[in-house]
């Protein structure tokens, strides 16, 4: 307990005297001096801000930290979130405070309206690092466009790749024979089979996905969605949406009364035979679940006919992180591909790379080729076509219009 | 005068009421023995002479003892030595230690346990030195309750109904024995008793409040 | 009956003044935080002019009103069927052979953190929770888990039912140390020779004047379930979610904004809870009303046989779930997959033990020494200020045992948002020191409760027969009270201990996610979360003051070996 208490006290002091330093040289962090960076992030601790509530994803994250540890002397702490605003919000809050160094958060996994909010809240730091990370290269541009536009908004090197998301539907076929494939199935399955669905209240991730993928399949223009969101249109335009949403309802799991928390309790209510359909925006999930016994191994996965959204998560660096070098050197391994195939392997977690294989040197390719996919996980091709992210205003106007209707008003 | 403890004109005042007026002096090696119904007054007066007076008491006059006004003194200066009706001997501690607990802090380790084990030897104790004071039968405690007042080398002895939880047949004993010792070390005593018989023996003089 | 005060050079002064600040510095400190930004004043956060907005822009959130009629109604109805199963068992059993059964095993359940026997209960009465499970299919025809709205119900009842049970063993524990205060055996023998039954003697002749003793810990009950997030998190309803919950939730929001909305709203949950105690009040009076017609009435009320034994199966209820409660914890925490509606998993495994054992280290460093810590300040804290009364002979007064019930009465989300604002200012959260002093706050008030009665009815004689050796103030208090004293001391800091570890808020908002606890991490578990780590976390976490606890019956006995008072 001592040494503990050494150690806080020691971090304390290790905090002051590194924003001390920090006031000494503000932004010089120059990543294309990669040695340099490496150097630096020597001792440091790295703060990685991430969600906590998967525990393979945290079991993954706990490799890494042990990885960069042997590989660059730096400590990786993974502080478990609840809810990716909170590091957004401390972020916010230190810069109102005054906090220009030596944050309390290094690296944040990001995406979506949490990246958008802290690019415009110019949070970030000023600069195109990602790009200039020596593993970039390797990551698919030219494939996959959401690496380079997040929701829209373009990432500007301020932000790291770090996997993909497609979401993906999954149900037990031993009690399931064939799914519903398309929204009026899926909305007649409920009808016929209540109390069998649910999905992820927003604004948790996956339940504002489940909107967006509804709210595609519904719009009558889908591409007003790639715009931002138009306030006087809003309710006209969404109409199908909710009148959708209002269909399912009493039918739902707990009448609707209740939604699910996250991936993590849809998976459990699947896992008991609660509800029959599950979602998750990681496409390798249910076999995953299968491999560490959490799933029977009669899961399957399916995707609706008309498209699934689909995006990229990232990682990003606060202006204000006291060891940016260690952030961007955990970024950078993120990005290798030792960290990316294992990322991969579904009997990690299971999560899509961002790197194009076939551009890797041959023993990265190697990683690659040795993965298996599980009997839960669709082929490349049984996916369909992608539905990019809408811009990022869209988002907030339905989690806002959702909690208007569906949670108990005054 | 020397060596006697002298009460001169004490008033003794509870909530205003009057609870006694003393002025006399207590020989070496002599005895009073105070008598009284309860709350007479008689404890209290035990508690003015060593220092335990509680605030809603109040008094005048003074208490010499030894030539030396002890009134205001620190109760841990007095030199004025307890016994009440419980042994009261420390229980965390050995009979020895308990002994030593007593003993001024003057001398070598050595020294004095010597004096403590020459205490016990004194009164055919000894194999009972590493003891726990609980597994000693009452009349044995007592016996070392008054040792370890005694090895302070108080100049005084204010024995507070010390043999009433005693049965009748140790009684006798432990009291001669302590009123022996008294009069050996020449110490001036107050006894608050009612039992009558305690007043009988104590070969003093008996005041009833 | 002592010695005369040393005067004012005597350091023991300081303690009761420190002892003050700690209890209600940081409160003033917290009220302050967020009492200004809630009128729309904190310049740091953009806001330069006192305004009523926010506190109207609050009352338009989705729920708003019912989280606040949902945060009285748990805080008074948890207390009531408390404070009722509690009493209606002490009248129902008091010195039977039964009550002695039964009191032992509620001590130890007080250690259990109200987040663990949250946990275990949700699982427990879950619709794919392990009750039904036992009883299904062949009793329930069940092969799918019924879709009943249990746990997270809007109503709060199954808030309400993990709240009672988390409380029934604290009033327990209050009632019994204030039961010895008071002569009841002799009361009750006054009442039965009378003609009263059994019960009815109780319940006229103790209780109004133990209720006395009662009414600060209730008025903490009050407070805590109408405040309370972790649980609210574990069991409470979401869509709305309750008033403290959205306040946790809108501290954290990305906007700026929302900071003062939160204030705002905090500034309400301190009206719900204060409305909470008002009710209460008056309801004390109105009982107290009718109790008085019914005492005088005469009536004799001999036929309490099936009082007795609703009250005595009640209790027992209450004990068996925890038990399996616990029990449930074990099972899911080395579970293999567990089909429903199996009774018991199709295997059992320890490797989920092993892989977290690493994950779970941390955590549990950092929750015992911030336990031992702030358990062992707040010892110090309250001997060097009992013994200062003692030398100085004062009283603690009524008015300062209210100062000492304050942390418990004010609800945390309130002020501890405050501090932790002013804290974020000078880059102080997040770190040790800080998160321990917040948790000093809250341990103080148990250790001194737990040491006071202890240590003022030490037998006086001893110090004073140790004083007239000649010994000095503090050789007569470490050698002799402090020594005596130690078991009750070590079951102060067991009981210090396991306050500490459950602690969620101070950890959570004063730590920033720096410093997480098994505490903080078994909560943030409980969205959806894994089933076999929350078993694991929710073990760990009761295991640590269990820990404490066996410490203190068994250090005495190896400190002083061979001696019978220790025994």
């Amino acid at each position: 307990m001592l040494k503990t208490l050494a150690k806080n006290l020691s971090a304390i002091g290790l905090l002051t005297s590194a924003i001390l330093a920090g006031a000494a040289h503000a932004q010089d962090v120059e990543p294309a001096d990669w040695s340099s960076v490496v150097e630096a992030a020597k001792g440091q601790e790295v703060y990685f801000n991430a969600w906590g509530g998967a525990p393979n994803i945290n079991a993954y994250i706990a490799w890494v930290g042990e990885r960069v540890e042997a590989e660059y002397g730096l400590k990786l702490v993974h502080v478990k979130l609840d809810d990716t605003a909170n590091a957004v919000n401390r972020v916010v809050t230190e810069k109102a405070a005054g906090r220009n160094e030596g944050g309390s958060v290094d690296l944040i996994w990001i995406n979506g309206e949490n990246f958008a909010s802290m690019k415009r809240q110019s949070l970030l730091i000023d600069q195109n690092w990602s790009e200039q990370l020596p593993n970039y290269q390797y990551a698919d541009i030219a494939g996959k466009p959401t690496l380079t536009y997040d929701f829209t908004v373009p990432v500007d090197g301020q932000e790291s790749p770090w996997g993909m998301a497609q979401l993906t539907f999954y149900y037990d076929s031993a009690w399931l024979e064939t799914p519903p494939t398309s929204l009026e199935d899926l909305a007649l399955w409920v009808e016929k089979n209540p109390g069998r669905f649910t999905y992820a209240a927003p604004p948790n991730f996956i339940g504002t996905t489940f909107l967006k993928q509804v709210l595609y399949g519904t719009i009558a223009d889908q591409s007003l969605l790639r715009a931002p969101v138009v306030e006087a249109d809003f309710d006209e335009v969404t109409a199908p949406l909710w009148a959708y949403l209002d269909r399912l309802k009493p039918n739902l799991w707990r009448s609707g009364e209740v939604y699910a928390a996250d991936t993590t309790q849809l998976k459990n209510l699947l896992a008991d035979g609660e509800i029959g359909i599950a979602m998750t925006f990681n496409p390798g999930e249910a076999s995953s679940a299968i491999n560490a016994q959490e799933l029977p191994d009669t899961v399957r996965s399916f995707v609706l006919d008309y498209g699934s959204m689909g995006n990229s998560h990232f990682v990003t660096i606060p202006y204000n992180a006291n060891a940016k070098e260690g952030a961007m050197v955990v970024a950078n391994f993120l990005l290798s591909a030792e960290a990316q195939a294992r990322k991969a392997d579904e009997n990690v977690w299971g999560d899509p790379s961002v790197l194009d294989i076939n551009a890797l040197p041959a023993e990265g390719k190697a990683m690659f080729d040795a993965l298996q996919r599980g009997p839960a996980t669709l082929a490349a091709d049984e996916f369909g076509a992608t539905l990019l992210e809408p811009d990022a205003t869209w988002a907030v106007k339905l989690e806002e219009e959702w909690a208007n209707r569906y949670v108990r008003s005054n | 005068m020397k060596d006697a403890l002298c009460i001169e004109n004490v008033c003794l005042f509870h909530d205003g009421a009057k609870l006694l007026d003393l002025n006399l002096d207590i020989q070496p090696g002599e005895v009073l023995t105070v008598m009284g119904p309860s709350g007479s007054g008689k404890s209290s007066l035990l508690n003015l002479i060593s220092g335990f007076l509680p605030p809603s008491f109040s008094f005048t006059g003074r208490v010499v003892l030894d030539g030396v006004d002890i009134t205001q003194a620190d109760p841990a200066d007095r030199k004025v030595g307890l016994m009440f009706q419980d042994p009261l001997l420390f229980p965390h501690l050995s009979v020895e230690d308990n002994l030593m607990f007593g003993l001024p802090a003057t001398g070598s380790k050595e020294e004095r346990c010597a004096k403590v084990r020459a205490a016990l030897d004194a009164v055919n104790m000894v194999e009972l030195g590493h003891r726990d004071p609980l597994t000693l039968s009452g009349g044995q405690q007592s016996r070392i309750a008054l040792l370890r007042v005694l090895l302070s080398e108080p100049k005084a002895l204010l024995l507070d109904e010390p043999f009433s939880a005693l049965d009748s047949g140790l009684r006798g004993k432990v009291r001669d024995f302590v009123f022996n010792q008294a009069k050996a070390k020449k110490l001036p005593t107050i006894l608050v008793t009612h039992d009558q018989l305690d007043a009988d023996h104590s070969g003093g003089k008996i005041i009833t409040l | 009956m002592h010695n005369k005060a040393k005067g004012w050079g005597d350091p023991l002064v300081l303690a009761p003044v420190l002892m003050i600040v700690a209890l209600t510095g940081p409160l003033i400190a917290g009220l302050a935080g967020v009492l200004l930004p809630a009128f729309g004043f904190f310049p740091t956060l953009g806001g330069k002019h006192f305004t009523l907005s926010f506190l109207h822009e609050v009352t338009h959130k989705p729920g708003f009103w019912y989280s606040v009629q949902l945060s009285i109604w748990i805080g008074v109805a948890t207390t009531f069927l408390s404070l009722v199963i509690v009493i209606s068992f002490f009248a129902a059993q008091w010195g039977s052979p039964t009550f002695q059964r039964l009191s032992r095993f509620i001590s130890p359940l007080m250690s259990v953190p109200h987040a663990a026997a949250a946990f275990g209960f949700a699982f427990l009465i879950a619709p794919s929770g392990w009750i039904v499970r036992l009883f299904s299919p062949w009793a329930t025809g069940f092969n799918h888990p019924p879709d009943w709205l249990v746990i997270n119900d809007p109503a709060g009842n199954a808030l309400l039912i993990g709240l009672v049970l988390k409380e029934i063993p604290f009033i327990f524990l209050v009632a019994l140390s204030a039961s010895s205060q008071i002569n009841v055996d002799e009361r009750l023998k006054v009442a039965r020779s009378l003609g009263y039954g059994r019960v009815w003697s109780w319940f006229i002749a103790v209780f109004p004047t133990l209720y006395k003793q009662l009414r600060l810990p209730i008025y903490a009950v009050i407070a805590f379930s109408s405040s309370v997030v972790d649980v609210a998190l574990i069991l409470g309803p979401n869509f709305p979610a309750m008033l403290p919950v959205q306040l946790l939730r809108w501290m954290n929001d990305p906007e700026l904004e929302m900071r003062f909305v939160a204030a705002a709203g905090a500034v309400w949950q301190l009206g719900a809870t204060l409305l909470a105690l008002i009710s209460w009040r008056i309801g004390e009076a109105l009982v107290g009303y009718i109790g008085r017609r019914l005492t005088i009435s005469g009536e004799r009320q001999k036929n309490d046989h099936w009082f007795r034994a609703l009250a005595t199966l009640m209790m027992a209820i209450v004990i068996v779930t925890f038990v399996l409660s616990m029990i449930i914890l074990a099972v899911w925490s080395c579970a293999g997959f567990w089909r429903f509606p199996n009774a018991l998993p199709s295997g059992f495994t320890f490797s989920r033990w092993l892989e977290n054992a690493g994950s779970v280290w941390t955590p549990v460093v950092n929750a015992m020494s911030i336990a031992i810590t702030s358990t062992m300040i707040c010892v110090a804290l309250t001997l060097a200020c009992l013994e200062n009364e003692f030398r100085r002979d004062i009283q603690f007064t009524p008015a300062a045992l209210r100062i000492l019930y304050l942390p418990l009465i004010v609800p945390q989300i309130a002020f501890l948002f405050g501090i932790s604002v002013f804290l974020v200012r000078y880059g102080l959260d997040g770190s040790f020191w800080p998160v321990t002093l917040a948790h000093t706050i809250f341990v103080l008030p148990y250790v001194f409760l737990s040491l006071a009665a202890p240590f003022r009815n030490f037998d006086l004689r001893y110090l004073q027969v140790a004083s007239s050796l000649g010994v000095s103030q503090n050789k007569v208090l470490f050698s002799v009270r402090l020594p005596m004293l130690l078991k009750p001391i070590l079951l102060a800091i067991a009981l210090g201990i396991a306050i500490s570890i459950a602690q969620y808020l101070p950890t959570l908002l004063i730590g920033a996610g720096r410093l997480p606890t098994i505490t903080t991490e078994a909560v943030a578990l409980a969205a959806g979360g894994d089933r076999r780590l929350i078993g694991i976390y929710a073990l760990v976490q009761t295991l640590l003051p269990a820990i404490g606890f066996i410490a203190a019956s068994l250090v005495p006995r190896a400190a002083f070996p061979d001696r019978k008072f220790f025994r």
